[in-house]
């Protein structure tokens, strides 16, 4: 199949990859003694220079709990933490810091509204619209508050080019909804949804909007207003921040409403022996000594991602996939799952070899250095739907090369030399 | 050569031995590795005593599946309890290539399955009961 290259309007000029390169220290590992080819960016970033050196920073230099002491190091590391909070707002446009919460990922960020939301918000009868493409922290959650609560589970299908069935959402939605709870970017496939627009058919219907945010804010320009979500959850350790950042948003209005998740420290404005009156937001969610260290440098990794900038990372992750995704197809054998062109994609390629089980191909890749997840992704509901088990995945990010591209072609060939297929 | 996907081990992946439903089985476990979504079922025909005959199904990766080819052509023959004292050291050594931490799951999902059935279990103590 033809593999159009179309660069988004947003992005002006190519990465300055080798450049970039230099800010990753562990790029420069060798494998076995072939260079390191990371490509399980969907699982997990690498952290460039200036992330690692903003931890050592407030380790080195002004350690001290956070929003307790009276001491200057105290002061200093808040202002540094409240200041990453401020800029993960600007990064995805929330309206207000206050909507920001630090979670230690986006699987607590989405636990917490199954619990603090659902809970008291999802009833007997009532109907929650997900999709096949989710993650299992944006699947298990609601299946099990549905089988708590009694409440009914749709799951929209996808077609065979991986693309969310648009009709079938329409007409789950058009039935009533009380929540949509729907992946912006799939980590199986790179899918990316039009959310936008089936976000407003879920208001329409009455539906709170939860989107999973995780694939998709280290890779597109994310601004939750103009998705018109309620909520958003997403990981620091997908997008160059280490792992334990992490963050939530929801609009004030309904977090407001919301009753607390964890109890303890830090979340409450006043306790007696009787009661407890909870703090304001955002620290109404934030109970206990946050991971402050790994959200200053989630900080610091927005900084970097802003100043490289998140489209020209999309357009470059476009590029390669363009540049790959022919050669892989026209391997004998080799089966791509997902969209086979450049629209509505980010970097992320599933396949699997016939013959050679996706274990066994990652196991060879990592002699040729090539790194890659095999495996379901944590979306066996997906997996079901291909009809597979497991794929291989490679996904890209802002430092990988088309020569790194051309290191998977060849480890594909050197599994098929192995196992003679 | 291949210092894990030797010949043998790639023969008995493409070929594997007892490989089918077993008729007239005594004893039958499944298991799975959730990790990769390998699954496999061993089946025992156990006649005084003795492993009268042996089989296996499932699907999986190379390592899994040559491992539990291995294991089936061993335990012909054998009593059920020679069957149920063959540990995973003996598996490993037995499978000859150097397992990484990562596939050890892979590489011992033959022998779980043969001893759920040796012993005769629906399910491992503290596990739900599959299926
Ligand atoms: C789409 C999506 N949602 C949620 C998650 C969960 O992320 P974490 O494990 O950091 O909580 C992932 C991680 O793989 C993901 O890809």
């Amino acid at each position: 199949m033809a593999v159009v290259v179309k660069t988004p309007a947003t992005s002006a000029g190519p990465l300055n990859v080798a450049r970039i390169r230099e800010d990753f220290p562990i790029l420069a590992q060798t494998v076995r003694g072939k260079p390191l080819v990371y490509l399980d960016n969907a699982a997990t970033s690498q952290k460039p220079r200036q992330v690692i050196d903003a931890m050592s920073r407030v380790l080195e230099e002004h350690n001290a709990n956070i929003h307790r002491g009276v001491y200057e190091f105290s002061e200093r590391t808040t202002a540094a933490f409240e200041e990453a909070r401020v800029k993960v707002a600007r990064l995805i446009n929330a309206p207000s810091e206050r909507e920001v919460i630090f979670v230690r990922n986006a699987t607590e960020g989405l636990n917490l509204v199954a619990y603090a939301w659902g809970r008291d918000n999802i009833k007997r009868g009532d109907r929650i619209v997900t999709t096949v493409l989710e993650h299992h922290s944006d699947f298990v959650p609601w299946q099990q508050l549905a089988k708590e609560v009694g409440a009914e589970i749709a799951v929209v299908d996808i077609d065979d080019d991986g693309r969310l069935r648009r009709d079938q959402m329409s007409a789950e939605l058009r039935k009533g909804a009380k929540l949509l709870a729907i992946t912006h970017t799939s980590n199986g496939l790179g899918t990316v949804n039009p959310v936008k627009d089936i976000a407003a058919e879920a208001r329409a219907a009455g539906a709170t909007v939860l989107v999973d945010v995780a694939q998709a804010v280290p890779h597109t320009p994310v601004d939750v207003q103009d998705l018109g979500a309620d909520f958003v959850a997403f990981s620091g350790h997908k997008m160059l921040a280490p792992p334990g950042s992490g963050g939530l948003w929801g609009r004030e209005a309904i977090l407001e409403k919301m009753r607390p998740f964890l109890y303890g420290g830090d979340m409450i404005s006043r306790v007696t022996v009787k009661l407890t009156e909870w703090n304001e937001l955002p620290w109404k969610f934030e109970a206990g000594t946050s991971s402050y260290v790994d959200a200053i440098a989630l900080g610091a990794a927005i900084d970097y991602l802003n100043e490289v900038g998140v489209a020209k990372i999309h357009a470059h992750e476009l590029s390669l996939v363009a540049y790959v995704l022919p050669r892989l197809q026209e391997i004998p054998g080799v089966t791509v799952y997902g969209p086979k062109n450049l629209e509505s994609r980010v970097g992320v390629v599933s396949f699997n070899i016939e013959g050679i089980h996706p274990h066994d191909v990652a196991t060879i890749f990592d002699r040729e250095g090539v790194c890659v997840r095999a495996g379901h992704h944590c979306n066996q509901p997906l997996m079901t739907r291909l009809g597979v088990p497991a794929t291989t995945r490679a996904s890209m990010y802002l430092y990988n090369t088309t020569g790194e591209m051309d290191a998977l072609v060849s480890a594909i060939h050197a599994a098929k030399k192995v196992f003679g297929v | 050569m291949d210092d894990m996907y030797r010949d043998y081990i790639l023969d008995h992946y493409k070929n594997p031995r007892n490989f089918g439903e077993l008729e007239g089985a005594t004893h039958t476990y499944h298991d799975s590795n959730p990790l990769c979504g390998d699954e496999m079922t061993m089946q025992l025909k156990i006649g005084d005593g003795h492993v009268d005959d042996v089989h296996f199904t499932g699907k999986g990766c190379a390592i899994s599946q040559a491992s539990a080819s291995i294991l089936t052509e061993e335990v012909k023959g054998k009593t059920l309890e020679e069957v149920k004292a063959i540990d995973r050291d003996h598996v490993l050594a037995n499978l000859g290539i150097p397992i990484s931490p990562a596939r050890i799951k892979c590489a011992l999902l033959g022998l779980k399955a043969l001893k759920g059935a040796a012993w005769g279990l629906t399910a491992w103590p503290g596990e739900e009961v599959k299926r």
